[in-house]
């Protein structure tokens, strides 16, 4: 197991990467808080106890204030620490360039950006070394035509990352990024099948990655097994061209 | 005061006698940003307490790190 002993708090857990990031974290040991706006979160972190894992859910909106506090006050009653935050949660709007609603923009970017910072801040307060922040960025930080708003916001969780690594390391916190490509997913299955297929074909293994290799690659960034990495961005993408 | 004098000595390591209600924020070296960081997470731990961003913004001196403790509650024994 990579994570022993280690508290985790893991956003976006209900489904997709975040769920799969949960269930690989109690896999290798990791007690953990989970916090999505679903109530699905409850019975998922039920399923996690029965398997004989340790998990926390939170119903809520990582936007919202009281949701943070939520999390970080779980982590402190429960465990008295936190090791590993994971940024997951998301919102991958598509729209074309003069299609873009404004309001669906700026939802983007505080979920996507302004949550991660805001519960940036308030782990790193609690942390203490080694500890580890993994954001989910996106291969389309690199930018993906009708997905423009979703490129800025992934661009921005890279530029933040660096910079967290850089004021957060002295402190034995280390921050990274990890970059999926075409994973499958439920936000992936709505896409259209003609940019499925364009898009497989741009992938060197010829495949969609699945979410637990995404998961993978996030125990291995919460884990000692990483120590000495700070400030990258992983890419999960099978060898995708952006 | 100790327990929060703790706090201060332990996260700035600095002398218990220069923790003083008139300290200030980067009047010291060791109180600098990143110091400022790890106080307010061990006050928190100390104290059980989560402050909001405001707080921490504001918690320019051991007199406002009191105010701020006292206003989320803790009693001055408390933190005594």
């Amino acid at each position: 197991m990579l994570l022993p002993d280690k508290v985790a708090l893991i956003t976006g857990a209900s489904r997709g990467i975040g769920k799969a990031i949960a269930e690989a974290f109690v896999a290798h040991g990791a007690s953990v808080v989970l916090v999505a706006r679903s109530e699905s979160i409850h019975p998922f972190a039920e399923s996690l106890k029965q398997g004989g894992g340790k998990a926390t859910a939170i119903r809520g909106d990582v936007n919202d204030e009281a949701t943070v506090r939520e999390c970080i006050k779980q982590c402190r009653s429960q465990h008295g620490r936190l090791d590993v935050l994971v940024n997951n949660a998301g919102a991958m709007p598509q729209a074309m360039i003069g299609m873009i609603s404004m309001e669906e923009a700026r939802q983007c970017f505080e979920l996507n950006v302004m949550a991660m910072v805001n519960l940036t801040q308030y782990a790193a307060r609690m942390m203490k070394a080694p500890a580890s922040i993994v954001n989910l960025a996106s291969i389309a930080s690199r930018g993906v035509a009708g997905m423009s708003v979703y490129s800025a916001t992934k661009g921005a969780v890279v530029g933040f990352t660096l910079a967290a690594a850089k004021e957060l390391g002295p402190r034995g916190i280390r921050v990274n990024a990890i970059a999926p490509g075409f994973i499958d997913t439920d936000m992936t299955r709505g896409l259209p099948p003609e940019i499925h297929q364009r898009t497989i074909a741009g992938i060197r293994l010829g495949r969609m990655g699945q979410a637990r290799e995404v998961a993978n690659a996030a125990v291995f960034l919460g884990s000692e097994f990483s120590s000495y990495i700070n400030g990258q961005v992983l890419g999960v993408d099978g060898g995708m061209q952006a | 005061m100790n327990r929060l004098i703790d706090c201060f000595v332990q996260t700035l390591a600095i002398k218990r006698e220069q923790v003083t209600l008139n300290l200030t924020y980067q009047s010291i070296p060791e109180w600098d940003s990143v110091g400022h960081m790890a106080l307010v997470g061990e006050i928190e731990n100390t104290f059980n307490v989560t402050l909001d961003t405001d707080d921490i913004i504001g918690m320019s001196d051991v007199a406002k790190a009191v105010e701020i403790l006292r206003k989320h509650g803790v009693a001055l024994n408390a933190i005594a």
